[in-house]
């Protein structure tokens, strides 16, 4: 039997871009805002960047900002169709391209790259 | 010890032949609802070997066949990020000692976060073990306008596919059907992909390929949301239910405790009334039945909480509650979901401790467990209420505000104080072993509650705070009747020491006056002398390690052997009978605050002990709760009389 915690330990973030400065982020962007995935901090913690692919911040997908909570943390977003809240310490990992609603319309082909 | 109980034991005997099944699936997934339903009243709780992770396993009849189900902690990944998700993977692999291999995966999926939910599948299905998928939410994928095709579903990924709505029960015959073999399961020719980028093409391959339609944005729920999460009507509607929550607790349990306390009393009664010998009436009246009867009062107030936390657990709201309260949580670095469990802790630690099974990582959960403790719990009330009768006459104030209260309230800020900084401590030294958690919480649309899932979390509470506790509880009052009552004593042995057989107080002052208890009281009088204690105080803080309440009970026993008819006023004029501060009046301000300290501290609640043995899966974390909260009581407490002294002069 083939040990998947091994397999799945050995998966690389694909394309992190680091953290240029002016590189916005998740946590940039205001309630109402949307944007699109474009990488992955990968100077942070692997493990829990590869955990945030699987709970749907992969590389090219749409993440629409909800609502903060009313002390200012955590974010609420809805990534893959699904509501999760992120706080600014995870959320500043997420390297994001803001959109409008024209990007928008490309969804299928950007999610599917 | 053994942690398996009447439905457990039946689960446990089958195992050698019964087909095992696990059902493994993300938080929220209706996982848990899906056990339910198969299993109903056939399951139990418990750890797994040696570790804070909870599990739950039940037997679900298939054609008279037992078939045992395993419900896997909820995950969304196979990749652990934490030794206690590593738990997931282990048992798939059937690396846990002592638990039976698995012969067959159900995997859960909602299908109204397919895109989502469909990793843990691809990460399931590279184990290469007879898989099934099970979709869920069915209803509220078609209420959205979303759509899907399960056949075509299963013929894309190669594996059977089930469409359930578990709380109508719609689909689990077929899921009963599948489940009788596993070995007749189709499996995929080649495992999906893992790599991060290739397994989103292949769920979108699959998914297209079962007409997969994803559902709209959920628009009760966003409507819903923009008032209970709104920086000021979320505030405020979170703070109305929190103070409906811990009202409902008080007042509607409370005349339910008290026909509880009542009816144990009229038995005590029935029993003095019909057994003449005085020892064994006490032995079976005021052991055996007032210490039972006094931890069963707790009972309608445990149930109450379970029913409300697990409401609230169903509709949605208690993941809203942690997002709000994230942010003050974070200050003990735990997340917004231990709120609820230092909550419960205001009624009782110990319903408290058991709702620290939401937190999805063990460090949280024993960093919670720890300091559940400290919060005021409902057992010190009755301590407080008298010594602060001492300290403060009813008339005083402190400034605009009636002392008493005043004092109270004070009480109850250090004990919430207090647990927000231990379960810093504890978490900072617990992360200093391994990685941190990141911090994720989906919060799921809301749904109407499943009564079912409530009344089985309810009756798991209830049926686990019966068993454990009522059997420790019953032990420690007996010892500590016996103390305080051995030997037994002869009408005529008393007489001949000089004591009127007939005069009930005074035989019950000569028998305390000689017990072991008093012995020992007297004998640990060095250790708690630094804080204004004596041996009659000590009694009473011997028999409040049991429950913090019966210190009451001791001391007014204690104080009607000097004076029958006003025990409150013997208690107010005792003084220190020996030592160097013989003389002293023993309630004085500098020693009842220091009894007041204490109590805030001190784990004295054998309750409490049980359930944190069961919740944590070692007797190490009770044994470090009682070591470490011992030692903080007793210095507080040397500090509050040494200031309170120094200010009085």
């Amino acid at each position: 039997m083939v040990d998947i915690t091994e397999m799945l330990r050995r998966r690389t973030v694909s394309a992190a871009t680091g953290t240029a400065a002016g590189q916005l982020t998740l946590a940039d962007l205001r309630p109402g805002q949307r944007g699109v995935i474009v990488g992955l901090d990968d100077s942070h913690v692997a493990a829990t960047m590869r955990r945030l692919c699987d709970l749907g911040f992969t590389l090219g997908a749409f993440v629409e900002v909800l609502r903060r909570a009313p002390l200012g943390d955590p974010t609420l977003f809805r990534v893959k169709h699904y509501e999760i809240a992120l706080r600014r310490s995870e959320a500043r990992r997420i390297l994001i391209e803001p959109s409008d609603r024209a990007a928008e319309q490309h969804r299928g082909s950007a999610q599917a790259g | 010890m053994h942690d398996h109980g009447a439905h457990g034991g039946s689960a446990t005997a089958v195992a050698e032949t019964a087909p095992r099944m696990a059902l493994i699936g993300s938080p929220n997934s209706g996982k848990t609802t899906l056990f339910n339903a198969l299993t109903g009243l056939r399951a139990k709780t418990a750890n797994y070997p040696g570790v804070t992770v909870s599990r739950s396993e039940g037997v679900c009849p298939v054609d008279g066949q037992p078939v045992v189900l395993e419900d896997v902690p909820g995950t969304y990944s196979l990749d652990p990020v934490s030794p206690d998700e590593q738990i997931v993977s282990d048992l798939l692999h059937d690396r846990l000692q002592g638990v039976a291999r698995i012969d067959g995966l159900i995997s859960v999926a909602d299908a109204t976060t397919l895109h989502r939910s469909l990793v843990l599948l691809a990460h399931v299905l590279n184990v290469e073990r007879p898989t099934c998928l099970v979709v869920t939410f069915l209803d509220a994928l078609a209420q959205r306008q979303g759509h899907l095709d399960t056949r075509k579903l299963s013929r894309a990924i190669g594996i059977p596919v089930v469409g359930v709505i578990a709380t109508r029960g719609q689909g689990l015959d077929a899921v009963r059907d599948l489940i009788a073999d596993p070995s007749a399961w189709s499996t995929p020719v080649v495992p999906p992909p893992i790599e991060l980028g290739e397994v989103d093409a292949w769920i979108e391959s699959v998914l297209a390929a079962a007409d997969y339609r994803p559902p709209l944005p959920d628009s009760r729920t966003s409507r819903v949301d923009a008032v209970l999460l709104h920086p000021v009507w979320g505030t405020l509607t979170f703070l109305v239910v929190m103070f409906a929550f811990f009202q409902s607790i008080f007042t509607l349990a409370a005349p339910l405790q008290d026909w509880v306390a009542q009816f144990f009393g009229w038995l005590g009664g029935l029993v003095s009334d019909h057994i003449s010998n005085r020892w064994v009436s006490g032995l079976i009246g005021d052991a055996l039945i007032g210490g039972v009867g006094g931890v069963i009062t707790f009972l309608p107030q445990i149930l109450l909480l379970f029913v409300l936390i697990s409401l609230l657990e169903s509709v949605g709201y208690m993941a809203r509650a942690a997002f709000l309260m994230d942010r003050v949580m974070a200050r003990a670095r735990l997340d917004g979901r231990a709120f609820v469990a230092l909550l419960s802790s205001v009624a009782c630690a110990i319903p408290g401790i058991m709702a620290t099974r939401t937190l999805p990582s063990a460090k949280d959960r024993l960093a919670t467990m720890m300091a559940a403790p400290l919060m005021t719990c409902s057992a010190r009330l009755p301590v407080y209420v008298m010594l602060i009768g001492m300290l403060v006459r009813p008339g005083q104030r402190i400034g605009p505000f009636p002392a008493q209260g005043t004092v109270m309230f004070l009480l109850y800020l250090a004990g919430a104080i207090s647990a927000m900084l231990i379960a810093r401590v504890w978490k900072s030294l617990l992360d200093r072993r391994g990685t941190v958690m990141p911090f994720y919480m989906e919060l799921p649309p809301y749904r109407m509650p499943s009564l079912r899932s409530v009344a089985l979390a309810v009756w798991d509470a209830a049926s686990a705070f019966l068993r454990k506790v009522t059997r420790i509880i019953l032990l420690t009052t007996l010892v500590l009747w016996l103390l305080l009552n051995l030997p037994a004593r002869s009408d005529s042995a008393l007489t001949q020491a000089g004591v009127d057989a007939k005069d009930q107080a005074a035989v019950s002052a000569y028998v305390i006056d000689h017990s072991p208890a008093a012995a020992i009281g007297r004998a640990v009088e060095p250790v708690f002398r630094p804080l204004g204690f004596d041996w009659r105080i000590n009694i009473g803080v011997l028999a409040s390690l049991s429950a913090r309440e019966t210190f009451v009970s001791t001391l007014g026993m204690v104080a009607s052997s000097e004076n029958p008819e006003k025990p409150a006023e013997a208690l107010e004029q005792m003084t220190v009978q020996r030592g160097p501060d013989a003389g002293r009046k023993l309630f004085d301000a500098g020693t009842i605050a220091a009894m007041l300290v204490f109590f805030i501290y001190a784990l004295q609640c054998m309750s409490t002990i049980a359930i944190l043995r069961r919740e944590s899966g070692a007797w190490k974390w009770p044994a470090m709760a009682f070591g470490y909260l011992f030692a903080l009581a007793w210095v507080l407490a040397w500090l509050a009389r040494l200031i309170v002294n120094t200010v009085r002069g």
